[in-house]
């Protein structure tokens, strides 16, 4: 942005159609009145709790909670997805409480004492380690998102569907990621010329199995110990998970107890029969990796109300496989015109970026999209163009631009267009 | 930085310091793995590529898997593969082109070393590792045979298992090589 742009106009003031929100307006946005009642509220006049070894939240925020998506009901309750609450959220970290899930058999308990990784196959030095000598190696820390390559599937139903945009695109969260880069363990085991993919496997019941190229394991891939700063959860893979930056959520296999060098890729259930992509034709693309660019506005999303006529944030979540968010664009007239928004957290690959722009609401019907465009100049498709290239059956890679319309009642709901 | 610093502060005070001190160019493995034996290996290793490496001795027949399949896997996947609650298994086969394409083990996966593979590591879902590797041959036989893949006398083992041809193996477009140049 040139530096002889006035800071009215550094704002970014969304402009939906012809007036841009005056200097003076803006005041009005910051509440004074308030401040005398709040001496002598209950909690002024007695002595607060004490400690608690684990932090919780707010009993008020309780109600911020996952969506849950269990296919097989109470048969098996740990398949299927939780979706993260996206739309009550804010900045680029998911608190690990909040964190999506996709598991395939549940949660494993395991004790960390007796958890092995084995590194074997085309290797000189097949060999294992515990937990205990894994967290002894040199780490590195990055910040990652996760997005399952399912998400947004809920978004191709014959009606878009009314529920919040977390159960809709939450299939995805974004965390700070400590480990070992996998290449030292590679190295340690020394690979064999002929070794062309890994085959990584989980300890769950399900053994979730994925291969993945040689390619991404020297490159950055991680083992990874910590996620936001403490030991992993257990539902994102305590005590190891890999973590395989920008690439279909499922590869990045959780409980990790196996990694097997091969010259083919294994064809494992996971990556023959799911996160496949069906074409028109009735053929398929396989090992389609990389998420693609992507982005959501959350505030205003779906299913929430906006009082009458105001200034608002417009604000979400933008993020590649690729690589950085270059751009992130906003629209509130369907695509035909669009503005960019100001970025957080753009220096970080692969991972979410914030982004904001303020938005005065006249009050009449309003289509709102994001567009992104990563580091690689990808474009967030549209929706048409995107369902053009692939089966009405496929459900995986839905990367397209999203749709809120907001009502001239300020009911916001989801809409295609 | 500082850390490095202070390491030089005491090497000059210590000789012997120099040589642990924080090195800043390649990262090195402190080479903690354990070696593995082969025993080892044959009890964790249950990956099964399509060429059938790996897979364990005896087998099963479609008859013999008929039992266990009422038995262990149509509570779940529905009387002959037909599905609900969990995936079907069965039939399919022409739909994939259509706008209702039917994804099962006949009309999609390319496999049949998938099949063996993922009943053997994740099924029943209640009580995975629960089958002898006879059960999971003759189960897999039994699917297969649900599919018109196989016949109804056919048996699956380490020697037939990796010959049967899926209706749709020539089916997926690889998208990875191609863009590395492999």
């Amino acid at each position: 942005m040139s530096q002889k742009e006035k800071p009215l106009e550094r704002r970014r003031f969304l402009k939906q159609g012809s007036a841009v929100l005056a200097g003076a307006a803006a005041s009005a946005l910051a509440p004074e009145s308030a401040a005398q009642n709040l001496a002598g509220e209950p909690w002024e006049r007695v002595y607060g709790a004490a400690f608690a070894g684990y932090g919780e939240r707010s009993r008020f925020e309780q109600p911020v909670v996952r969506h849950m998506v269990r296919p097989y009901g109470d048969l098996a309750p740990g398949s299927g997805a939780a979706l993260s609450p996206i739309e009550s959220l804010e900045g680029i970290i998911t608190p690990s409480s909040l964190h999506n899930i996709r598991s395939h058999s549940g949660t494993p308990d395991i004790d960390p004492r007796r958890h092995q990784l084995i590194l074997h196959g085309l290797v000189a030095r097949p060999v294992r380690f515990s937990i205990e000598s894994l967290s002894r190696y040199p780490m590195v820390t990055r910040t990652h998102f996760l997005e399952c390559s399912g998400n947004s599937s809920r978004a191709l139903a014959p009606q878009p569907l009314q529920l919040p945009a977390g159960a809709i695109h939450g299939n995805m969260s974004c965390s700070e990621w400590t480990g070992v880069p996998l290449r030292i363990l590679l190295e340690e085991a020394g690979v064999l010329p002929q070794a062309k993919w890994l085959l990584a496997e989980g300890a769950d019941s399900a053994h979730m199995s994925r291969s993945f190229p040689m390619e991404k394991a020297l490159d950055d891939a991680l083992v990874a110990l910590y996620q936001n700063g403490e030991r992993l959860r257990p539902e994102q893979g305590y005590p190891v998970r890999l973590l395989l930056p920008g690439w279909e959520g499922n590869m990045n296999v959780k409980w990790l107890r196996r990694l097997k060098a091969t010259a083919e890729p294994m064809h494992t259930k996971d990556e023959t029969s799911k996160y496949t992509d069906l074409l028109p034709d009735g053929r398929a693309m396989q090992f389609t990796f990389e998420m693609g660019v992507k982005s959501v506005i959350t505030k205003p999303s779906s299913t929430m109300a906006l009082p009458r006529g105001a200034i608002y944030e417009i604000s979400g979540l933008a993020w590649s496989g690729a690589g950085r968010i270059r751009r992130v664009e906003v629209s509130a007239d369907g695509g035909a015109t669009w503005t960019d928004a100001a970025l957080t957290g753009q220096e970080r690959p692969k991972s979410f970026v914030r982004f904001r722009l303020p938005w005065e609401w006249k009050g009449t019907e309003t289509l709102l999209q994001s567009r992104a465009t990563d580091e690689k100049g990808q474009v967030q498709p549209a929706r048409r163009e995107w369902q053009s290239q692939y089966s009405p059956g496929n459900t995986y890679h839905n990367n397209s631009i999203v749709t809120w319309a907001v009502g001239a009642d300020g009911s916001v709901k989801h809409v295609y267009a | 930085m500082s850390t490095l610093k202070l390491a030089a502060v005491l090497g000059l005070l210590s000789a012997g310091a120099c040589a642990s001190a924080p090195q800043q160019s390649a990262v090195r493995s402190p080479s903690l793995g354990v070696a593995v034996t082969s025993e080892e290996l044959a009890a964790w290793d249950i990956s099964v590529p399509p060429s059938g490496a790996g897979l364990p001795a005896g087998g099963g027949t479609v008859r013999d898997g008929a039992v266990v399949y009422e038995q262990k896997c149509a509570a779940c996947h529905g009387v002959k593969g037909i599905g609900k609650p969990a995936d079907p298994l069965a039939g399919g086969q022409g739909t994939l082109a259509s706008k209702t394409p039917l994804r099962t083990v006949g009309s999609y996966w390319p496999y049949a070393t998938t099949l063996f593979d993922y009943v053997r590591r994740a099924m029943p879902i209640t009580n995975p590792l629960s089958l002898t590797n006879d059960e999971a041959y003759a189960v897999s036989a039994y699917v297969l045979y649900l599919n018109g893949i196989v016949a109804e006398d056919a048996r699956m083992s380490a020697q037939t298992l990796p010959q049967v041809k899926m209706p749709n193996r020539d089916g997926f477009i690889d998208d990875w090589r191609p863009r590395v140049g492999k």
